[in-house]
């Protein structure tokens, strides 16, 4: 099954997973440790966040590090620009017509 | 024409919610018309060079607009706009659905409102579109605006930019 990206980052929690870990790579432990949560419930939204992409696995000895795919990250504003993009021009149109439409009136 | 007007898109991912605020230098009655006549929306409601093609519209709560989105291919993408409620010259809300040709909405779609105000002859339209998923608004621009539209922008974008260097 594909995972829906924009689901993944609706999560509060995983939020806040997303803001831990761009600062430094971090092991599933010491990131559960920030939240009032189970480590399983942290594990949980890790495979989440993975299988969107949104994060990656490093083994470092016997530890495994979570970090955060800062490409993946900019797709979003990307998509959310084109989004941006659309209003921009129907915008720009609006005022060419209620520009013709006041010229039309005088 | 004012180049000051103000234009600002937000999207709050959480709530799934994107906020649209816009001046125009026009006074209200006119803007109002522009969102709510079908000749005048669909002179600029499609980002050229696709085509908006309004079929009815019939502006009243519990009335709606039928439309398409005509791609330059002449491919049609068609939607539903069902009012449930209006303010003359203030506010409107509709609920929008994408649909087939034959009018068959598939569910689920987004929330609209509307907000019109004039202040020193500029009027402000806030628009809040509420998705039921996030997915949906991807799906709205693929929908809408394939065949390289925004592509193009981008590229003309990062032309421009490499141009200037």
């Amino acid at each position: 099954m594909r995972r829906d990206i924009f689901q993944a980052i609706a999560d509060p929690t995983r939020r806040a997973i997303i803001t831990l870990i761009a600062l430094q790579a971090m092991t599933p432990n010491a990131i559960a440790d920030n939240f009032n949560t189970t480590r399983q419930s942290v594990s949980k939204h890790l495979r989440i966040l993975t299988e969107c992409e949104l994060v990656k696995q490093e083994q470092q000895g016997r530890e495994i590090y979570y970090s955060l795919e800062i490409n993946k990250m900019k797709e979003i504003d990307r998509w959310l620009n084109q989004f941006r993009k659309i209003w921009e021009t129907r915008f720009n149109q609006l005022d060419q017509v209620l520009s013709t439409i006041k010229k039309q009136k005088k | 024409m004012k180049n000051n007007l103000l234009f600002d898109f937000t999207v709050d991912k959480a709530s799934k919610t994107v906020f649209v605020n816009r001046e125009f230098d026009a006074d209200l009655s006119l803007v109002w018309d522009a969102f709510t006549k079908q000749e005048i929306l669909d002179q600029w409601w499609a980002p050229k060079p696709w085509m908006s093609k309004t079929k009815t519209m019939d502006f009243k709560v519990g009335g709606k607009r039928f439309y398409a989105m005509v791609s330059p291919e002449g491919q049609e993408h068609w939607s539903i706009e069902k009012y449930t409620s209006i303010s003359p010259k203030s506010n409107f809300k509709m609920l929008n659905a994408f649909a087939d040709k034959d009018e068959n909405p598939e569910l689920p779609g987004s929330d609209w409102d509307l907000n019109f105000s004039e202040q020193n002859r500029t009027t402000k339209v806030s628009i809040i579109i509420k998705n039921e998923s996030l997915a949906r608004m991807e799906q709205m621009i693929e929908m809408g605006f394939q065949g390289g539209f925004t592509m193009t922008l981008n590229y003309l974008e990062d032309l421009l930019a490499t141009l200037s260097k």
